[in-house]
Parts: structure tokens; C-alpha cells; sequence
């Protein structure tokens, strides 16, 4: 099977400070793939430098065969880079069905002159991405609060409004940035859930960043190590359990005296 | 507060044409009776132009007169016709609702426009009050579109209207008139109302070219330095203007046909709303309020965050170009001083007090602000301590102005009241 998203030899300095060395990454269509590490180990730089935010030093990334590094962020994201955020980045005077039909923009032909005046085109296409909207907001079970303004949500259904959000976008791998940090326990079992059904449901590949070991090791079926901005183990759940060098660097090395 | 309740829910099943209906009797009352029998008897010197403000400030002594004027023209016969007529309004209005919905909001726009000619028709000052209100409409729901929805704080307005006003006013004085500056007229003058919108379309376009002096800047910085950058740019325009003899220099320039009549008036500012409405509730609208809110997400979510900024400042200058235009045509003389710091102050105080992110809002920031001003102008000096005390108790209250982040609902607005319904819902 081809990769459907490929990242080669990725390097980037941020000044002096080399954040992410050497990376490598290719990921399957529909695959659950895990990303690992300690505190700072620049795992969501590895998200941020993938999806456009930051311009990679050096390195390729390609997508379904075709690069996309150095494209603005907005380009990247409308070919098919789906993300989430870490520190929640929602729109914080906009209600929630206003989230997931901004996300549709890249789909829209209209252009400004149908938008003005209002013509038939600009009509259909709204309504077309206000039923799809409704039918996101179904599946994330949010659409009791599709008026409400997302500040006044609960921090779990905020989550999941990013994540519709981001697949409003039509992606062809979504990137989780910590989906479950700061959640209740029965909102863990949700998103579990959720994203299983997503997965399902959308034919989409699956990046993530995640703390929790028994959420990333249930989920995944790839999972990379990142400590210092290097890899230093890949594969299935059980081996990277195993991995002397992953305990090492979450739990320190033992004292053999 | 138990009587503004009881109030407001004895007239709740007047719908929007019964209050027409109250407002038209009004004015026909002051058409035929109000010189003649009302201000005579009440012993007031002439109609009182804006509901007798101008003179209770001036002469104190009229108050009662000009109250009681007020009441038996207004306040009576608009509530007691809006309320006796609800039993053929709602009717009136329920078949109307089965039209629709663009139909039945011309009806009510011609109806309303039918009124507004009229009571403005009966004095001249009136006139010109509506007129520039009307501008200052376009003005502020224009510029809302760049300090509302596209939350930036940019200065720039009154440099954008004078592009429009001057430009507008060049190619009219250019086109129409026999001018000493720019010699006799190319196009003949009768001509001039049906090109007009051209004009105005062209003046527009210089503004949004304008525009881009501040747009570009705003790629790359936001907050208190853009605000910086636009002011720059409202000031470079105005000297710009001052130093440029040929279109009069600060002497101003003056003899530009009048060609804005009150109907041309109202039909651009009502093509404003519409379309900034548009604009605003579409997805490519909503854009701006995502850049707005979080730029990072905003480009996450494949939003053309270059595009929507540029899209907001031109489409926002345009139309304050189009609203210098008209201005041009309704003063029929400018000069650079208008388009200073203080109009900027004017509309600011107009788009802040009204509310941000919302086409009601500028509607009634503009309305109110303006009226007002031209209500306290015996106060002189005491007008500009009692208008920026009203913003500041705004800002306290209701820190994004008085109506924000709402949008025109039409089909609320123009739907019968029936009072079944009301019993319903609470």
C-alpha cells in the first residue's frame, strides 16, 4: 500500500535551538498512528511543521505523492490536513454551527459577487454546507448547542466542536493535538468513541499527539517515540510498551547499584 | 418597571405595519394641521423640526409647549392608531407573509420611505438631517465590516470617504457642470442622475484602491499599530488633498451638482445594508470574524486569511467612498477639514455606540448619534460633554455597544402579532 502522507528527513532550527532532527513518517491510508514523547519534546512543533504553520528547515513532506512544504497553511489544510489544537483555538464570539460552516470554506466556489449579491450559486452552496453541518454536528453530538457561543459549552463538547470542525474540512488525515487533555473520565469514554467512529465513517487517517498511555495503546496501530526532537523507537502498541528506551524516557533510567 | 411591562405587552400584537400606519397618521396630523391650528394654538413659533428639542434648549419657556406638541402629534396618535388598527394590520401583515419574503420587505421599504419623504418634506432642515443621517449609515455599518466584524481599529475612514468625495466630485464637476476649474461640461448636464451611480461606483473604487495602504500593513501587524497606520493615512490623505491647488487645495472645492436628492439617498444606503448583510452572514463574511477571533485557527481551517483582510478593508472603503460621494452631492461643497480627526471621532462614537458586529446596531449607533447631535446643537459646548458621557456609560454596560453581534432577522420583524402566539411563548 502507498503512504499516504510522507515525511522525510524533516529538520528544523528555530535559531540556534534544533527542535525536530531527522524525522521520518509515513502514514497509511486509514491508519491510527500515535505520537509520543516527554514534555517539550517538540511533538506538536512535528504537528505545526507538517501542517505549514512553521516552514521546515529542510526535508520533504508529501502528500498522496505531491509536496506540500512551503505551502501557506490554508493550502495545506484545504488538501487535506485536518488538525485540532492543543490550547483549544476556537472562535470565542461565534456560535457553534458557525464553526463547523466556516470550515467548509476551501469547498466553496461562489466567490465574493455571489456573496454580495446574494445569487442563486451562493444559496445552494450554503444550504448544502448547512445540512452537512448539521449532520457533523449529529455525529459529535453537539447539535443541542448549535446556537449557543462555544465559550459557554463544556470544555468536553468544546473539544469535539474542534474536532467536527476539523473534519468539516474534509481531511484526508486528521491531526489530534492531545484530544483528551482535561477531561472527565465519561468524556474520555466519548471520544474514544467518537474517534473510533470517525475513523469509520470517513476513510480518514488518524495522526494524534497523547499523554494518556492506556487511550494512545488501545487506539493506535502505529506509535512513534519523540524525545529531544528525535525518534528514538517505532512500531505497534506492545513494542513500544516494551521498549527499554521508551520507559527510559518517561520514567528515567533505573540505578543499577 | 411593572408599568413598561404592561406597556410593552398591551402593544406586542402590533406588527410592523400597524406602527407605519401610527407614524403615517402622525405626520399627516403635522402635514395638514401641525402649522396652522397645533404650533398656533400652543403658542410655539413655528413646527418644531426635530420633535422640539431645538427649541426647549433654546427657549426654556417653550417646553411645555413643545411637549405638548410632541403628545398630541406623536405619542397619541401613533399608539392609538397602532393599537385600534391591529385588527386590520395583522390581517394586513399575515397576507402578506404569504408573499415572499424579499416582496413583502419592499412593501414595507416603500411604505416606509413613503413616510419618512413626507415628514422630512415638511421642512427643509429635516431634509438635510435625513440625508446625512442616511450617509452616516452607510458610513458606519461600512466601517463596521472593519472594526466589527474584522476587528481591526482602523482610523482610516474619513481618508476613505474623502478619496470617494473627491474623486465623485471631480468627474461630476468634470462631466456635468460648466466649472471654472475644469471648464465647460462634457456630458450634457441632464444626464447627470443617471450616470450618477457611476460616479459614485468610481469613487468608491479609488477608496478601496486606497485601501490597500492600510490592508497590506495589516498582514503583518494588528491591534494598536495598525490604528497607528490608518490614522497615518487618514492624515497623509488630508494633507495630500490641502496641497493639491487644482481641486481648490484646504480652500475646498464647491458647485457640484445636486444630484442627491433624498430618494437616491435612501435606495444606495438600503443597497448598502442588503449587501453588506449578505456579505456578513455568509460563510466568506464569517471569514472575517474567524481572523478576528483566532488567525492561526482561522488558516487551520483553510480560511484565506490574506484574502479576507483585504476583502474587508476594500469592500468596508468602498463603500465609505460611496457614502463621500453622496456627501459631496448633498453639502455641494467640501474641503479637507471635514474629512479630519473629527469625523473620525463622529463615526467611531457612531460604530461603538451602536455595536460591534452588528448591522442594527451601526443602524441605530448612526441614527441616534446623529439626531442627537443636531438635537443638543443649542448646547454648543455642553454637547460634546453630554454625547461622550453617554459613550462612556455604554462602554460600561455594554462594552461591545448597545446592539452587538446581532443580525437582522426580517421575517420576525415583519410578521403579524397574533395573540394566540403570545400566549405561548412567555
Amino acid at each position: 500500500m502507498t503512504a499516504l502522507l510522507h515525511v522525510k528527513n524533516m529538520t528544523h532550527f528555530f535559531g540556534g535551538l534544533r527542535a525536530v532532527h531527522n524525522y521520518n513518517l509515513t502514514i497509511k491510508p486509514r491508519q491510527i498512528f500515535g505520537l509520543i514523547g516527554p514534555n517539550g519534546a517538540g511533538k506538536t512543533t512535528v504537528f505545526n511543521l507538517i501542517t505549514g504553520v512553521y516552514t521546515p528547515s529542510e526535508g520533504e513532506i508529501l502528500l498522496e505523492n505531491q509536496n506540500i512544504k512551503g505551502l501557506e497553511t490554508n493550502e495545506i489544510a484545504a488538501r487535506g490536513l485536518g488538525r485540532t489544537f492543543q490550547n483549544l483555538a476556537l472562535w470565542r464570539h461565534m456560535n457553534v454551527v458557525d464553526h463547523i460552516r466556516m470550515a467548509h470554506y476551501a469547498q466553496l466556489d461562489y466567490g465574493l459577487f455571489g456573496a454580495f449579491f446574494n445569487t442563486r450559486a451562493c444559496r445552494d452552496q450554503e444550504n448544502q454546507v448547512r445540512e452537512n453541518s448539521h449532520r457533523l454536528m449529529q455525529l459529535f453530538d453537539i447539535e443541542k448547542y448549535a446556537d449557543d457561543l462555544v465559550t459557554s459549552l463544556p470544555y468536553g463538547a468544546q473539544r469535539r466542536v474542534e474536532m467536527a470542525r476539523a473534519m468539516a474540512t474534509n481531511p484526508k488525515v486528521l491531526f489530534l493535538d492531545e484530544p483528551t487533555a482535561g477531561m472527565t473520565p465519561d468524556e474520555l469514554v466519548k471520544m474514544i468513541r467518537i474517534i473510533r467512529q470517525v475513523h469509520q465513517d470517513f476513510n480518514v487517517a488518524i495522526f494524534l499527539i497523547e499523554h494518556r498511555m492506556k487511550f494512545v495503546m488501545e487506539l493506535c496501530e502505529q506509535i512513534q517515540t519523540l524525545v529531544f526532537g528525535e525518534v528514538i523507537a517505532q512500531g505497534p502498541p506492545e513494542e513500544i510498551q516494551n521498549n527499554p528506551q521508551v520507559i527510559e524516557a518517561y520514567l528515567g533510567k533505573e540505578d543499577m547499584t | 418597571m411593572g408599568i413598561l411591562q404592561k406597556f410593552k405587552q398591551m402593544f406586542s400584537t402590533v406588527p410592523m405595519l400597524g406602527w407605519f400606519l401610527g407614524i403615517f397618521t402622525a405626520v399627516l396630523i403635522e402635514y395638514f394641521w401641525g402649522y396652522d391650528y397645533i404650533s398656533y394654538y400652543l403658542g410655539l413659533p413655528k413646527i418644531p423640526v426635530l420633535f422640539g428639542a431645538l427649541i426647549m434648549l433654546k427657549e426654556p419657556v417653550m417646553i411645555p409647549g413643545a411637549l405638548a406638541y410632541d403628545l398630541v402629534v406623536y405619542v397619541i396618535p401613533v399608539l392609538a392608531v397602532a393599537k385600534l388598527s391591529c385588527f386590520i394590520t395583522n390581517p394586513g401583515a399575515a397576507l402578506l407573509e404569504k408573499l415572499p419574503l424579499w416582496l413583502s420587505a419592499v412593501i414595507h421599504l416603500v411604505c416606509f420611505y413613503g413616510i419618512l419623504h413626507l415628514w422630512a418634506g415638511i421642512n427643509d432642515y429635516r431634509v438635510l438631517v435625513v440625508k446625512l443621517t442616511l450617509v452616516s449609515i452607510i458610513l458606519t455599518v461600512s466601517i463596521n465590516v472593519i472594526n466589527g466584524y474584522q476587528g481591526e481599529f482602523s482610523c482610516s475612514h474619513p481618508g476613505f470617504m474623502a478619496l470617494g468625495a473627491y474623486v465623485s466630485s471631480i468627474l461630476t464637476l468634470i462631466l456635468f457642470t460648466n466649472d471654472k476649474i475644469f471648464g465647460t461640461a462634457l456630458l450634457p448636464p441632464a444626464l447627470g442622475p443617471y450616470l450618477f451611480p457611476l460616479v459614485l461606483v468610481a469613487g468608491g473604487a479609488a477608496a478601496a484602491i486606497g485601501s490597500l495602504a492600510v490592508a497590506i500593513p495589516s498582514f503583518r501587524t494588528r491591534g494598536d499599530y495598525l490604528a497607528i497606520i490608518s490614522l497615518a493615512f487618514m492624515f497623509i490623505v488630508k494633507s495630500a488633498v490641502e496641497n493639491l491647488n487644482f481641486i481648490g487645495g484646504a480652500r475646498g472645492m464647491g458647485g457640484q451638482p445636486d444630484l442627491a436628492p433624498l430618494p437616491v439617498i435612501f435606495i444606495w444606503t438600503l443597497l448598502c445594508i442588503w449587501v453588506i448583510h449578505n456579505f456578513v452572514t455568509s460563510i466568506l463574511g464569517k471569514a472575517l470574524n474567524t481572523v478576528r477571533d483566532d488567525e492561526a485557527a482561522a488558516e487551520s481551517m483553510t480560511v484565506k486569511t490574506r484574502k479576507t483582510k483585504m476583502t474587508a478593508f476594500m469592500f468596508g472603503a468602498f463603500w465609505a467612498g460611496i457614502a463621500g460621494g453622496l456627501f459631496a452631492h448633498v453639502l455641494t461643497y467640501i474641503n479637507p477639514g471635514m474629512f479630519s480627526i473629527n469625523r473620525l471621532a463622529e463615526i467611531l462614537a457612531m460604530v461603538y455606540f451602536g455595536g460591534l458586529n452588528s448591522i442594527v446596531g451601526s443602524i441605530v449607533g448612526a441614527v441616534s448619534i446623529n439626531v442627537l447631535g443636531e438635537a443638543l446643537r443649542p448646547l454648543e459646548l455642553f454637547k460634546w460633554i453630554i454625547i461622550p458621557l453617554i459613550l462612556i456609560f455604554v462602554m460600561i454596560f455594554r462594552p461591545y455597544g448597545l446592539i452587538s453581534f446581532t443580525e437582522i432577522n426580517t421575517k420576525k420583524l415583519l410578521q403579524a402579532k397574533h395573540k394566540r402566539q403570545q400566549g405561548v411563548s412567555p
